[in-house]
């Protein structure tokens, strides 16, 4: 049997013909990367290549390391092995990496959406034989409200609590969700102010995009300054000391999971607000036909459950084990001094965090 | 970046609901509600709601939210089938989806396409159809339900399958509802604790007569509300003076009232439920006890002169008619611990050492010791030490330790502080092995928080499943375990995962009784987790004769034999 041109091994996705590796989990010489997330760029490569709006945002997190960027579409050949980057909507900068050789075409997705969200560079169906796919969301019981509806209820929320003179805290991841949000969030309504994590990331990103004016939040920032304002924090700030002087508060989180009653409840927050960085069931279903591929296999999320569906209406679907995160909620309540090992890595490794 | 589209983000007031009709306004409420975890924002909500909704809606909320449901319509069987073949996906899926979602009414609302418009009828309208639903054929039910189904916007879709599903729970319990009514209504709260208690029927009941203004004479098979004890956590001796308390031993059965009124007998469980069909040893009292009389006692089998356990008693709980085999293997009788109407007076407000001075005189003039009476015999004590002696004896007594009663305390409503404390025996404890797992529902919906735990076979090669439970651990261990779980899956039975055994917990429970309907042989009473023992190996979890060593040595052999178990309440 031939050899596949992509292999799941035990450090990562692995190109045997061209040596190099897919956002791998664990230090190799080669990496190619699809996005800024920590589960997908993680530290210790030797040499580190993706789409060029990463680059900064992966120097900012992991320091001084050997990066080079490449503008979509661009092709990049290593060892008769062509690599192209090709958008996929999930956060600024995020790329599909399409792997062609020998008339065989690979796509290795990352993570994706479909929705333009107005930061991220519109997705893209790129044509493959293979398609490797995230289904973090693939259940039925996930659709998403157009991204405008959702920014109108979280804009009404926050004029809301305004008027009840209350400071609106929402918790969003602090690479993609935050800068999704800002974008959309209505400066006429008041003050957008900002965790440290989020304001450093943001400004790493504000070369590339147009956003409202923030102010960092700082121990110098006034118990008034809150009122009326909304803030963007990390999930990790919930519970923390750090949004005490905010008060009198409410809380939000704007995630996918946010659909399931029993997680808006467990978390402890006020609200929750149905708006996911990944695709829903429809979308996934439309981007894996939109391909033309025949085989697909399917990294993390849902996989059982969607491959076997994927089966049933006629792919040639499997999973393949990834430490991508999948089935993980973000927990967004971590009881304090609690040594959480389950959370989320995607917020873990920011420089300068301002307590 | 490129391509960016302008995406309107303007905001504006949102539409009044007096605008929306009852089921919307309705739908809005339990949105509301449910999108908070705090108490006070939820009582203003339902007060609110009471404000403005329709009187005849107000009494259906309200008998939705005290567990008076019609009948289920439509079977969930066909709501699964129904539903998958309108989202177009396979009935594998759906209950995939089920299985994480956490409930049945919510995955409806979930995989269904999205529509957008509110509905202009009533609550009532709805729960009337659903009433009138219920006698018609499959073809009927189905069409309705497509219809509804496909109509309706995300949250009153949720709660019209929520009303043929089940029970609302919420997060929002009878006495917080009352609460809010209270506050709408500006009727003092135990008062409509009181109204609100026992037999009456939405359908009929309007919101007059139910909440501001009733007719006693309906009213004579109505319950008063139970006074519930508070747990004492820290020292005993801390309530005070030793000599100003009653103490007797809390009885394992089921907290009940009996009323004789009319020439009838009423027997109330705790729950609010009628269960006066289920003990009809019991109906032989009316010609014993006088009309106007008011029992507040435990239900607990009872044979060979002494108490049965609960395990026994279960067998009867499910039971809506009962054989001459269980009447005669498992006869239940009523410990009486207070007296709360006599002569047809409520003696609510008299003291706790007075009423029973008169259920004592009661207790005495029944000459006919043999009835199915006994009376929960109260002790004083010198000394909060020797007090605790006696609750050393708990377990010796058949009981779950003392409750200790203030001499002067009324008789309250609900769960107060201060009068009455329970102060049961510590759990028993041994250490388990998580073997399976399976999702939890409500807010732990998609979580692995439901679990099932073996002990050690008399060689050690074999963990044997002796007990499940789904409580005690924090929210973020829970989390943990969940993520271990996620990764150490062995095997999967429908819901339930096998894992690869590894994890010790420490398990607590109240009682232990043989029992030959469970595979070790052992029935513990109200498992749950005491601890996550990460400290120990497998190897060091306790085996089955460690827990057999723990029954103790009067305990009686199971009654019952082999009885299906009796459904289980979810």
């Amino acid at each position: 049997m031939k050899q596949p041109l992509l292999e799941f091994t035990d450090k990562g996705i692995y190109c045997p013909p061209a040596k190099v590796y897919l956002d791998p989990w664990k230090p190799v010489d080669k990496a190619l990367i699809t996005h800024g997330h920590a589960d997908h760029s993680r530290w210790g490569h030797k040499k580190y290549i993706t789409h060029e709006s990463n680059v900064p945002i992966i120097s900012h997190r992991l320091g001084d390391i050997n990066v080079s960027g490449v503008r979509f579409r661009e092709s990049v050949n290593i060892n008769n092995v062509k690599f192209t980057f090709h958008p996929a909507g999930h956060i600024p900068g995020s790329s599909q990496i399409r792997v062609e050789h020998k008339d065989e075409v690979w796509v290795f997705t990352g993570d994706y959406k479909t929705e333009i969200d107005g930061v991220s560079e519109p997705y893209e169906p790129v044509k493959c034989d293979t398609f490797i796919t995230e289904c973090t969301f693939g259940l039925p019981a996930f659709k998403w409200t157009p991204q405008a509806e959702v920014m109108y209820d979280i804009n009404t929320w926050w004029a809301q609590n305004k008027a009840e003179g209350k400071c609106s805290i929402l918790f969003a991841y602090s690479l993609g969700k935050a800068q999704r949000l800002l974008k959309h969030l209505d400066p006429s309504i008041g003050k957008i102010m900002t965790h440290g994590a989020i304001e450093n990331m943001t400004e790493v990103l504000r070369p590339m995009l147009d956003m409202p004016a923030t102010e960092l939040i700082t121990r110098d920032t006034k118990k008034e300054d809150f009122r009326g304002s909304i803030v963007l924090a990390p999930p990790s700030a919930h519970g923390s000391t750090w949004i005490r002087k905010m008060v009198p508060y409410v809380t939000a989180s704007a995630s996918g999971w946010m659909t399931f009653r029993g997680a808006r409840r467990r978390r402890a927050i006020d609200k929750g607000f149905v708006m996911s960085d990944h695709c829903d069931w429809p979308a996934l279903l439309e981007s894996i036909e939109a391909t033309g591929a025949e085989k697909v296999i399917c990294t993390h999320g849902y996989t059982d459950i969607f491959s076997k569906y994927l089966r049933s209406i006629g792919y040639d679907a499997r999973t393949e084990e990834t430490q991508y995160e999948g089935e993980t909620i973000v927990p967004l309540d971590p009881p304090e001094g609690e040594d959480d090992k389950s959370t989320s890595q995607k917020d873990a490794p920011i420089k300068n965090i301002v307590g | 970046m490129n391509n960016e589209k302008t995406i309107p983000t303007r905001y504006t007031e949102s539409p009044p609901l007096g605008d929306l009709g009852g089921m919307s306004i309705f739908a809005s409420l339990i949105k509301t509600l449910d999108s908070t975890n705090k108490t006070n924002t939820k009582v203003d909500a339902l007060a609110q709601y009471f404000r403005i909704a329709s009187d005849e809606d107000k009494v259906w909320t309200i008998a939705i939210l005290s567990h008076r449901r019609p009948p289920r319509p439509v079977n969930t069987t066909l709501l699964r089938e129904w539903a998958s073949e309108l989202a177009n996906i396979p009935l594998w899926l759906f209950e995939e989806s089920y299985h994480i979602v956490g409930d049945l009414a919510e995955t409806i609302a979930l995989i269904i396409p999205r529509a957008d418009s509110n509905s202009e009828k009533s609550l009532t309208q709805y729960l009337k159809e659903l009433i009138w639903l219920k006698k018609q054929d499959d073809a009927v039910k189905k069409e309705y339900l497509y219809e509804n189904w496909s109509t309706l916007n995300y949250y009153e879709r949720f709660v019209f399958s929520k009303l043929i599903t089940g029970s609302f729970r919420i997060g929002v319990s009878q006495k917080l509802m009352t609460r809010a009514l209270s506050k709408a209504t500006q009727i003092d709260e135990d008062e409509l604790a009181y109204k609100l208690m026992g037999d009456w029927d939405p359908k009929t009941v309007s919101f007059h007569d139910l909440v501001i203004e009733e007719d006693a004479s309906q009213q004579y098979s109505r319950p008063y509300p139970f006074f519930l004890a508070y747990a004492i956590e820290e020292d005993a001796s801390e309530l005070g003076e030793v000599t100003d308390f009653l103490a007797e031993h809390k009885w394992d059965g089921i907290r009940s009232q009996t009323i004789f009124r009319n020439g009838e007998i009423f027997i109330w469980s705790r729950g609010e439920e009628l269960v006066t069909d289920k003990y009809p040893e019991l109906h032989i009292l009316k010609d014993h006890i006088p009309d106007g009389t008011v029992i507040d006692g435990e239900l607990l089998p009872f044979y060979d002169g002494q108490i049965g356990t609960f395990n026994d008693l279960q067998t009867r709980i499910g039971r809506k008619t009962v054989s001459k085999k269980m009447l005669k293997d498992v006869p239940v009788i009523i410990k009486a611990y207070d007296i709360l109407e006599w002569e047809g007076k409520d003696l609510r407000e008299t003291a706790f050492a007075k009423r029973r001075e008169v259920l004592e005189s009661l207790y005495s003039n029944i000459t006919d010791k043999g009835l199915p009476i006994g009376i929960s015999e109260t002790m004083e004590f010198k000394s909060w030490e020797t007090m605790a002696e006696e609750r050393g004896r708990s377990r010796e007594m058949r009981s779950e330790g003392l409750m200790i009663k203030r001499k002067d305390s009324p008789y309250r409503v609900g769960r107060k502080k201060g009068d009455w404390w329970k102060w049961k025996v510590d759990p028993l404890t041994i250490d388990a092995v998580l073997t399976y797992a399976m999702r939890g529902h409500g807010r732990r919906s998609n979580l692995f928080t439901d679990y099932t735990f073996g002990l050690w076979n008399d060689d050690n090669t074999e963990l044997v499943t002796f007990a499940k439970a789904y409580s005690g651990l924090t929210d973020a261990e829970f989390r943990k375990v969940d993520a271990w779980i996620k990764k150490n899956t062995l095997d999967r039975f429908g819901p339930v995962r096998s894992v690869t055994p590894h994890h010790v917990f420490e398990i607590a429970f109240e009682g232990i009784a043989l029992s030959k309907r469970h595979k070790s042989g052992i029935a513990t009473r109200f498992p749950r987790i005491l601890r996550w023992r990460q400290d120990k190996k497998i190897a060091e979890a306790n085996s089955l004769s460690d827990l057999k060593a723990m029954i103790p040595s009067n305990a009686p052999e199971g009654q019952v034999e082999k009885e299906p178990l009796p459904p289980t309440k979810k």
